[in-house]
């Protein structure tokens, strides 16, 4: 018997498959847990109240992100809650010995940022975390999903979760990005194609000569978004680039072990002739910068279009169109451009990461913050911070009028003090518009790319990137 | 360890009254405000159960609609649970006295935490939805019962074809749906699996 060809995503499966249960659905491996506080200390509190121990205490990793203050972090928080939730995150760990990575040990970070940085995200992996942004893994090729907090719990007591195969999609992104268009407007385009909710059932492989031409980083801001898109997860295939991002990292050493361990990585790759249960295409020279307009990624459009009429959609989106309109209080027909902004915020797991400040800071150093308007820049990690502040970026946004913060997830989910008030429009780099998203019940989201937030934060509206950079 | 007291909870139909939320792509960021989140149990989720999108429509919300109180069973449109995986959701729903969920679709991380929550969540298609929903406004008295085994919801709009996933159908009717158990059945293979793998070392 010959093998058959077979994705990546049949290859991760199949090698971290326990069993098959009777219900038809997989009970898999799942070879690295992450955890934070937000959503891990009810599952520890079940798994304590079964007396079960945690299976794997040593593939199951820590860090403290959503409700850490971005301003001063010094301990206790000022914010009783948020101290409550760091210290019993803390407790945990040390009781049932699991790594903590917090603001001591210099490695603290948005969860999906410092997995990579710190090399536990690797190719071939499984990799499960409370958090729907756990997509973001995929981009080392790694099979990785978000979970609720009684899975956080089977995870803990069984290192295993009992989930039903997907299929797969082939995402093909062809030809070449414009200048100014960034890996964001990339994924956004994917979900204004696909729908928010047309990945359902799907794992998407994002592949084609642009995501191949991407760095590891941008191809984490595109498999971060695959949620956003219905996907249950997202990935790219290895190559050469994910090798060499791996090297040298703290849990990917490059000693005599890192050769094989690379050859073993490559090899997880979709085979030539595999089967895929969909393919698109999507062409990439037509990409332009993205802005949503509504209250879901999908309400996007390119930076030059306008805001769409109920009308001229289809039946079914007509009532979706309608509310957002009346939500956002934006015009049908009117130019996203030129939409004046209160907030701008740079970063969060789509968009904190090192390369994404580079970008922002070439907008940065064109002009100043105009008058009126909040703009933050919040590192993905301590790592992030130190890398960008070696770099003197700091100096260059604080010139520029922007806030140079401390690591945490900040304003994308607005759990620590970094609020939007009131019908504030917020520029952002982060991932969901929601209504209320960012902290405010009646706040208003458009997201973009970072150096569309920085060129939106100095002319205080909405305008193309690639005219500020020309 | 001991599983010896864990009894399996069989759920092989729900019945009770319905509440009418529509809307397609309702996100977890609405059902359950983030700040809200701030706590380490989930006690008081029930009572912010869409607690913005309530005090935006000033209690013309359906939660705060007296024709839809005491319902058990929420009927939703397309895609419902979108966003965040946070379990916080569907426990606020459920601690909000929602024991299942009628609807043109959800996003897949929250039916998966209803499922591990026991709270079916069953999908009709578009006319049969508006249809339930129509019926249920005219009428929110009536008794909706979604049958598990049958896959069928009846009301007074009639017997509805629902989908429910293989899998997840027989987790409630064999009682699996509360996963731990079942999952630690494998015993010494989710060992055998995890050293089979190229990074991951049994703990010591």
């Amino acid at each position: 018997m010959t093998d058959q060809p077979k994705s990546l995503f049949q290859k991760v499966w199949d090698a971290h498959r326990v069993r098959e249960l009777p219900t038809g659905q997989t009970q898999l491996l799942i070879g690295t847990h992450l955890i934070h506080e937000v959503t891990s200390p009810q599952a520890f509190a079940m798994i304590r109240e079964l007396d079960l121990p945690v299976r794997f205490p040593n593939r199951t990793f820590a860090t403290v992100d959503h409700i850490i203050p971005t301003d001063d972090q010094s301990r206790p928080l000022k914010d009783e809650l948020a101290e409550a939730m760091m210290s019993e995150l803390e407790q945990n760990c040390r009781e049932y010995g699991i790594q903590f990575f917090g603001p001591e040990t210099g490695a603290q970070g948005i969860v999906h940022v410092i997995g990579p940085e710190l090399g536990l995200t690797q190719p071939g992996m499984t990799i499960a975390c409370g958090d729907s942004h756990t997509s973001t893994h995929g981009a080392f090729g790694a099979i990785a999903f978000g979970i609720g907090t009684s899975q956080v719990r089977d995870l803990l007591a069984s290192q295993s979760m009992a989930i039903a195969p997907l299929k797969v999609r082939r995402i093909e992104v062809t030809g070449e990005l414009q200048p100014g268009v960034f890996a964001k407007d990339v994924i956004l385009a994917i979900i204004r194609k696909l729908g928010v909710n047309g990945g359902v059932g799907y794992a998407y492989e994002y592949a084609g000569p642009v995501v191949d031409a991407m760095s590891i980083e941008e191809r984490m801001t595109v498999c971060n978004m695959s949620i956003e898109g219905g996907a249950r997860c997202g990935y790219v295939n290895p190559d050469e680039k994910t090798v060499e991002y791996l090297r040298g990292r703290r849990y990917t050493p490059d000693d005599e072990t890192f050769a094989g361990k690379a050859e073993g990585w490559l090899a997880m790759a979709s085979d030539a002739g595999c089967h895929y249960d969909d393919i698109i295409t999507i062409d990439g020279t037509k990409v332009e910068p993205s802005v949503t307009w509504g209250i879901h990624p999908g309400h996007n459009l390119g930076v030059s279009e306008s805001i769409p009429t109920p009308n001229a959609v289809p039946d079914d989106e007509r009532a979706g169109v309608e509310e957002a309109l009346e939500y956002m209080d934006f015009v049908a027909g009117a130019s996203i451009a030129e939409t004046p902004i209160d907030v701008a915020f740079i970063g969060s797991c789509t968009n904190g990461r090192i390369s994404d400040l580079r970008e922002a800071a070439k907008i940065a150093q064109t002009g100043h913050v105009k008058e009126g308007v909040r703009a933050l820049v919040v590192p993905g990690s301590m790592a992030v911070q130190q890398e960008a502040e070696a770099e003197g970026l700091h100096e260059i946004f604080r010139a520029a009028g922007f806030q140079w913060r401390e690591p945490g997830c900040s304003m994308c989910l607005a759990m620590n003090p970094d609020k939007l008030k009131g019908r504030e429009v917020c520029a952002s780099s982060s991932n969901r518009n929601f209504k209320g998203r960012q902290g405010s019940p009646s706040g208003r989201t458009l997201l973009m790319s970072p150096a569309m937030v920085a060129a939106a934060a100095i002319a205080g509206k909405v305008v193309d990137v690639r005219l500020v950079s020309e | 360890m001991s599983n010896d007291n864990d009894i399996l909870i069989k759920i092989e139909s729900i019945e009770g009254t319905g509440c009418v939320v529509r809307g397609d792509d309702i996100d977890t960021d609405r059902i359950i405000p983030a700040r809200f989140m701030k706590v380490v149990t989930f006690d008081d989720m029930g009572r912010h159960a869409f607690e913005d999108a309530r005090k935006a429509d000033k209690g013309k919300h359906p939660l705060d609609d007296e024709r839809f109180s005491g319902a058990s069973i929420l009927v939703c449109g397309q895609n419902f649970g979108c966003g965040s995986s946070r379990e916080h959701a569907p426990q606020a729903l459920m601690r909000f006295g929602f024991n299942a969920f009628i609807g043109g679709s959800f996003a897949e991380i929250f039916a998966g935490n209803c499922t591990s929550l026991g709270l079916p969540c069953a999908t009709l298609g578009e006319d049969d939805l508006a249809q339930l929903m129509s019926s249920i406004d005219l009428d929110p008295t009536q008794s909706v019962s979604l049958d598990i085994i049958s896959r069928k919801i009846t009301s007074r709009a009639g017997e509805m074809e629902a989908i429910i996933p293989d899998g997840v159908r027989q987790q409630f009717l064999e009682g699996s749906w509360d996963a731990t158990r079942v999952l630690l059945d494998a015993g010494d293979a989710i060992e055998k699996t995890a050293a089979s793998l190229p990074y991951v070392e049994l703990p010591a």
